[in-house]
């Protein structure tokens, strides 16, 4: 029998922490071919990239240890190599990327040094790398690829420094490429131009390809087969197809059934009065118009979805609304008032009607702070809501609704996941009773299940609480099933406005379209049709 | 750049200028020279006539104001004590200071990056934790002890090296040395854990997939990154020693400029005093300058 290209069998590794020994994956074996592309699919903590880490020597022992199993390359076992061995394997046979190109550059030097130390690391010549370099950076279509070469990774955008990273990988035509997130960090135009780069080099080199990833859409652009792992556990694998259609596993179902844009979309009520009425907003960072007047309306229990890419202006306007920063024109009337213009004082009220729900609730929460300090904080400042004996039964009360429950109230932030938190938060928000609550990306950085619970809640909040969401987002799909209008931003305009339904079912506007077409379906069938559809129109 | 240098400049002329007159007013409190200078039994009009002679019997806004006179023209004054320009006497002290700060530095600088580079590559190592124990003895072992206790073995009990003065190269070891212990326990430490950070980084993770040596992992792709703490506190201790280490250059009979400062405060030699803490205060500017300007080129982000 023909070997693998590589081959996983029984790998397990522990690490040894001062709580105990994590078991991060046991026993996984998967394959894979030249030329084909597997995916690991799973959420954070589920261990998958924990495999290909163990592939590239790249777990620092201790505190990790492989406590079994073999990786074969060829059919040779990497772990029989001595570390000599394993460094010329590295970069020469088997190459990676990940997720974040700016922090996995080193931004000391130019990316053409660091192209030319990749080359002349295994052995090449001065010139003959330089040369090398060059050819990799057109090819990979940096523009202006000369120049490119004596620039630092803080003088590129997101997409071309994943391209930078890219050309660095595939600088001696390795065999076997690893991704690791490789377009997680990225806006879903260029998310989909990264994925197409890949897809084409991989057919010109015929290299295998292991992407690791937590977005179904991606596996079903890119991956022939994928096997899904939880709590360091392989639990599925199969075709993309099979599994997606016919998935085995609960967990897998689970996180199938959660991925969002399948759900009904919201029919907006039109009756009553605005309570937020925006007219021409404008911000200015020096010279640089961030926001070119921006305007929209916004009653009770309505959900407005702001979409757009990095630079948008989408967090921008969040940010001028609730005065983080002032507006520089325009007028935005909160039941009749002018948000923009109000005095301090009145601010101060009205701070209670308008809240706010950040991206990173590990950053947004202070971690000495319990929870039961960190909700009942808003009654210390705006002590006429609640009289200070009903605290604790508020903070209870609080916590049930968003899912929690009354003997968290002593815990600190970090001793809660990542979907735990963002409750917190939101259950803070809620605290001053609010009117209004604005998410910046407050599901991004969530798994999906974990989205899908805390979408759940926020829609939940809407329905009972009559509270309105100006909801920024980069994930379509989410904004579909969430909101009730769509407000897509471009470069500091708004490009078009909508009802959900207008919006994704008969864009209008060339941009949108594209934003559209660039969003992955988890659905490998419809990712496949839409493809065809968008390199057609291309062609 | 030449912008920020003159931005800077200007910046360092204002401190300047607030400490000239911080230490004139101040040095004027601590005494009159004339009781000093002249025999205790020195008449009245001799003390007058002292004081005429050198401008003390004007009232100190005046002496203050020619004082800033002669100092934009380049004139710092006589030594009272030395019969010679004070700037003279300064600069000769400072010097011998410099260049005890400039070989301690370079000293310093490398042997505590190499240390700690090491020490942070293999963390809790059998390395890691001697020279965590080395740095921190000698990032608190008070000198002036030290340099007691360095001269009563090797210059009174072994008689390998001269216990004070100048003269020979040999004069020079135990003041470097005893010099050398306190930089470098507090450097290695911030070396130690700044190459902890970087070889924990991304880009290091990036440089061992590409299949990248050790050693350039370690001193090309960490240290560099590494460095702009580490020449922070560099600075600030290269600050403290052009400042004049006063305990030590005042223990080893080193004629440097600290020593110079204590003695001509105790003998109200005004100028001199002045003259000296203009020089190590412009000294101190320029080094300052030198490791802004350092920071930009060692991190391309950093543009002024």
């Amino acid at each position: 029998m023909a070997d693998h290209l590589l081959e996983v069998r029984n790998l397990s590794v522990d690490f040894h922490t001062a709580s105990g020994v994590v078991h991060a994956v046991r026993n996984i074996s998967y394959y894979l071919d030249r030329g084909e592309t597997l995916a690991i699919l799973g959420e954070s903590g589920s261990g998958k990239s924990v495999s290909s880490s163990a592939i590239m020597n790249l777990i620092d022992m201790p505190p990790g240890k492989i406590s079994s199993g073999e990786i074969l390359l060829d059919g040779k076992d990497l772990f029989k190599m001595n570390a000599e061995q394993r460094r010329e394997v590295n970069g020469r046979r088997i190459a990676m990327i990940f997720q974040d190109p700016l922090s996995h550059l080193n931004p000391v030097y130019t990316v053409g040094w660091q192209m030319r130390e990749a080359l002349k690391t295994h052995g090449i010549g001065n010139t003959q790398a330089q040369a090398e370099a060059l050819r990799l950076f057109k090819r990979v279509a940096l523009p202006d690829p000369e120049r490119a070469l004596d620039k630092y990774p803080h003088e590129f955008s997101g997409g071309q420094r994943q391209r930078v990273m890219i050309a660095m990988a595939l600088a001696l035509k390795p065999d076997l490429l690893i991704a690791d997130e490789p377009t997680t960090a990225l806006d879903v135009t260029v998310q989909a131009e990264v994925l197409n780069l890949l897809k084409e080099l991989q057919r010109e080199t015929g290299m295998g390809v292991l992407i690791i990833t937590h977005d179904l859409g991606v596996v079903s652009e890119v991956a022939d087969r994928v096997v899904v792992m939880e709590k360091g556990q392989l639990v599925e694998s199969g075709t993309v197809r099979e599994v997606y259609h016919n998935p085995q596993h609960a967990y897998t179902k689970k996180l199938i059934s959660a991925a969002p844009g399948k759900g009904e979309m919201h029919e907006p009520a039109t009756a009553g009065e605005p309570i937020l009425s925006v007219k021409d907003a404008k911000k200015f960072y020096g010279g640089f118009e961030a926001l070119k007047g921006v305007s929209f309306d916004l009653k009770a229990g309505e959900t407005v979805a702001v979409v757009g890419e990095s630079g948008s202006g989408k967090s921008t306007l969040a940010r001028i609304l609730l005065r983080l920063e002032e507006a520089d024109g325009g007028t935005a009337k909160w039941k009749g008032k002018d948000l923009f213009t109000m005095s301090p004082g009145e601010l101060f009220k009205l701070r209670r009607d308008l809240q706010m729900v950040f991206q990173d609730p590990t950053q947004s929460l202070n971690p000495r702070m319990t929870v039961y300090q960190l909700i009942s904080e808003a009654w210390v400042i705006h002590p006429e809501i609640l009289p200070k004996a009903k605290w604790r039964e508020r903070v209870a009360e609080l916590l049930g609704q968003v899912g929690l429950s009354a003997e968290h109230m002593g815990r600190y932030p970090h001793q809660f996941s990542g979907g735990q938190r963002q409750r917190i938060a939101i259950a803070r928000a809620l605290a001053l009773e609010p009117q209004l609550i604005v998410c910046d990306e407050a599901v991004s950085a969530l798994d999906v299940s974990v989205q899908a619970q805390v979408i759940t809640l926020l829609d939940k909040l809407r329905k009972e609480m009559g509270i309105a969401f100006i909801f920024i987002a980069h994930d379509l799909p989410l904004v579909r099933d969430f909101a009730d209008y769509v407000m897509v931003m471009q470069k500091g305009e708004v490009v078009e406005f909508g009802t959900v339904a207008q919006v994704f079912d008969n864009p209008q506007k060339p941009y949108t379209q594209a934003l559209l077409a660039a969003s992955l379906d988890p659905d490998p069938d419809v990712q496949a049709a839409n493809r065809n559809a968008r390199l057609a129109n291309v062609s | 750049m030449l912008s920020f240098i003159r931005k800077r400049a200007f910046a360092s002329l204002i401190s300047l200028i607030g400490l000239l007159v911080m230490v004139f007013f101040l040095s004027r409190l601590t005494g009159d020279p004339a009781s000093l200078f002249l025999p205790v039994e020195a008449s009245a009009e001799m003390k007058a006539e002292f004081r005429a002679l050198h401008g003390l019997d004007q009232p100190l806004l005046v002496q203050f104001g020619q004082y800033v006179g002669n100092v934009l023209t380049g004139d710092l004054g006589e030594s009272l004590r030395k019969a010679r320009p004070a700037l003279d006497v300064v600069l000769e002290a400072f010097t011998w200071t410099l260049w005890l700060a400039v070989i301690t530095m370079t000293l310093v600088t490398v042997c505590a990056i190499v240390v700690g580079s090491l020490a942070a590559f293999r963390t809790g190592g059998f390395f890691d934790r001697f020279s965590s124990m080395v740095s921190l003895i000698g990032a608190s072992v008070p000198d002036f002890w030290l340099a007691i206790v360095a001269i009563v073995v090797f210059a009174i009990q072994l008689s390998w090296l001269p216990t004070s003065g100048t003269g020979s190269l040999a004069h020079w070891i135990l003041p470097i040395c005893v010099l050398f212990v306190r930089p470098f326990g507090i450097i290695v430490q911030v070396v130690r854990g700044s190459m902890i950070t970087a070889l924990s980084s991304a880009y290091v993770k990036t440089a061992r997939a590409k299949g990248v040596k050790s050693g350039p992992i370690i001193f090309v792709h960490a240290l560099r990154n590494a460095m702009l703490p580490v020449i922070t506190v560099i600075g600030d201790q290269a600050a403290s020693l052009l400042n004049g280490a006063v305990v030590i250059e005042t223990i080893f009979g080193f004629p440097g400029v600290g020593k110079l400062m204590i003695d001509s405060i105790l003998q109200r030699d005004f100028n001199v005093v002045l003259a000296a803490i203009l020089v190590t205060a412009f000294a101190i500017f320029l080094m300052n300058l030198v490791i802004d300007l350092a920071y930009a080129l060692l991190d391309p982000r950093i543009r002024y």
